[in-house]
């Protein structure tokens, strides 16, 4: 998905956050177009919270500057899932929705992340990747045309989490809002986004295409480059050790002896 | 990465010198040890009544016995004769109404002001600074010292005692509902937010079922301060009530009436509680199954 000619869904200028407990915001400019994914990604305290929380408005206590224009229809989804315990899972979905048709809605989202007959389930019953899916299904009931994900996944096991990223792929195709994903995984946002921007002390520091071949060789290639471009960006050395060749890890070893 | 890959060289290199010394062989000693056991066991259904039915049990002996003075306690088949006796002329029945009445009437009001007003000073800053501050001083004041002043302003009508009652039963609801209303999750309050619920749904939705819990246990003790409350005002220039017979009975040495009257309280404070806890399990029914 490259940029449209269409109006951007998400428009931010010259935005500036001061005295926010998540880190400051000096000066942002970002586009999102419609139904385009980005990531962003940053280390912890760079700010990418705060920007995440002055687009969903709920940045009551910042001091700051700039102008944000969004779509009127906008989702949340947090680290944790946020259902209220006192609701059944149903319940927790349609919840601030009116109409008579809504339970339907409801229903229909609730089987798009594969949870269909836990309507009436309680939210402790769930496990964490289902409670996540949940949150999922209430912010995809509300067709939002701008999805902001404020590091879904984070909590979640390493293999819940490879199924989560499907889901939210395959579901963001299907509805295709404009989705900003926080997150400071380099590997998820490689394989999630269309685009990603890095930020970096309350600055966009990178703005790169994923642009990833559907398959192949290539894909693997393109996925290694970026990952390599990330980490000189965001200052990190070496690899992590558990993307090494385990016989190179071996040679050292015997090397050194 | 050089210094941490020499590092591990060493333990690997001692590893492969010096061999595992050979596993000694299990020995079996063919009996099974069952630890002695600590915690008390699974209680039994009704073994909640074996202390009240061994006081009975013991009762029933003095007065038997003659040890126990009627004067003093009479035995607990005369209260049981005595009820019987006060049912058919009347007198019980009537009384309790009247109290039974005047209880409710201030545990409702002391409920609505105690909820209401927890709402209010927990959900804007101004009703925090206005009332909770006053709250506060006015708690260590004892509910019974403010009975003079309840009379020089109230007279020792009804009114009386009812704002009393209803006092008894604010405190503990409200200062419980302010709690539970002050340690409502603010991730749930941004969820809401998010949402774009309105302030009628997110009280509706959030605030009521999140402080559900802290209210009923301030109504727990609240309901057992309407019944404190009660027997109090009921011995203050009273012409009915259970305190008034007690009250009167104590006058021309009727022991067996005013043993009733204990007995009728008791059963009162016990049913009262008990209707409390079920409600609690009703509502709170999301909670209970989390122990399941």
């Amino acid at each position: 998905m490259s940029a449209r000619s269409a109006p951007p869904a998400v428009q931010v200028r010259g935005l500036v956050r001061t005295f926010t407990l998540k880190g400051v915001l000096n000066g942002i400019d970002l586009d999102i177009a419609p139904g385009e994914f980005v990531a962003l990604l940053g280390r912890s305290g760079s700010g990418k919270s705060t920007l995440l929380r002055a687009l969903a408005g709920i940045d009551h206590e910042a001091d700051g500057v700039g102008e944000i224009v969004l779509p009127e229809r906008q989702s949340v989804i947090f680290q944790d899932a946020r259902l209220l315990p006192w609701m059944r899972v149903l319940d927790n979905v349609v919840l601030g929705l009116a109409g008579n048709d809504v339970r339907e809605r409801g229903r229909t989202a609730l089987a798009e992340v594969g949870l269909s007959g836990r309507e009436r389930a309680w939210p402790h019953e769930l496990s964490g990747g289902e409670q996540q899916r949940v949150a999922l299904a209430r912010a995809l009931v509300r067709e939002p045309k701008l999805l902001l994900a404020d590091e879904p996944f984070g909590a979640l096991d390493a293999l819940t989490r490879i199924q989560m990223h499907t889901l939210l792929r395959r579901l963001s195709d299907l509805h295709d809002p404009a989705v900003l994903l926080v997150t400071h995984d380099i590997d998820e946002a490689i394989v999630l986004a269309d685009r990603i921007v890095l930020l970096d002390q309350g600055r966009l520091a990178a703005d790169l295409r994923v642009e990833l071949p559907s398959a192949g060789p290539a894909r693997q290639d393109r996925i290694a480059g970026l990952r390599r471009d990330l980490h000189r960006l965001l200052g990190v050395e070496d690899a992590p050790a558990e993307h090494r060749d385990h016989a190179a890890v071996v040679t050292t070893l015997r090397g050194q002896s | 990465m050089n210094a941490h890959s020499h590092d591990l060289q060493v333990p690997v290199e001692v590893h492969a010198r010096t061999p595992p010394p050979p596993l000694a062989p299990i020995t079996q000693t063919g009996r099974l040890i069952l630890r002695q056991r600590l915690s008390p066991g699974t209680p039994a259904r009704y073994g909640i009544l074996l202390g009240p039915a061994l006081l009975l049990l013991y009762w029933s002996v003095l007065s038997i016995t003659g040890f126990l003075d009627p004067r003093i306690l009479p035995a607990p088949w005369t209260a049981v004769g005595t009820s019987i006796e006060l049912i058919r002329e009347g007198r019980l029945q009537t009384n309790l109404a009247v109290s039974t009445w005047r209880a409710m009437s201030g545990l409702g009001i002391g409920v609505l002001v105690g909820a209401g007003l927890a709402l209010l000073s927990g959900l804007s800053l101004l009703g925090g600074y206005v009332i909770d501050g006053l709250v506060q001083i006015k708690r260590g004041i004892p509910i019974l010292a403010l009975i003079p002043f309840m009379i020089l302003w109230l007279g020792i009508g009804e009114a009386m005692k009812i704002t009393l009652i209803a006092t008894a039963v604010f405190f503990p609801v409200y200062i419980n509902t302010h709690n539970a209303l002050r340690a409502i999750d603010i991730r749930h309050v941004e969820l809401a937010e998010t949402l774009g619920l309105s302030r009628w749904q997110f009280l509706r939705r959030v605030v009521v079922p999140g402080s559900l819990p802290g209210f009923l246990t301030g109504l727990r003790f609240g309901v057992t301060s309407s019944w404190l409350a009660l027997v109090v005002v009921e011995q203050l220039n009273a012409t009915s009530g259970i305190g008034y017979m007690v009250t009167l009975a104590r006058n021309y040495a009727q022991t067996d009436i005013m043993l009733v009257g204990l007995v009728v309280y008791a059963l009162l404070g016990f049913g009262s509680d008990a209707l409390v806890r079920h409600l609690e399990t009703r509502l709170l029914g999301w909670r209970r199954t989390l122990g399941k």
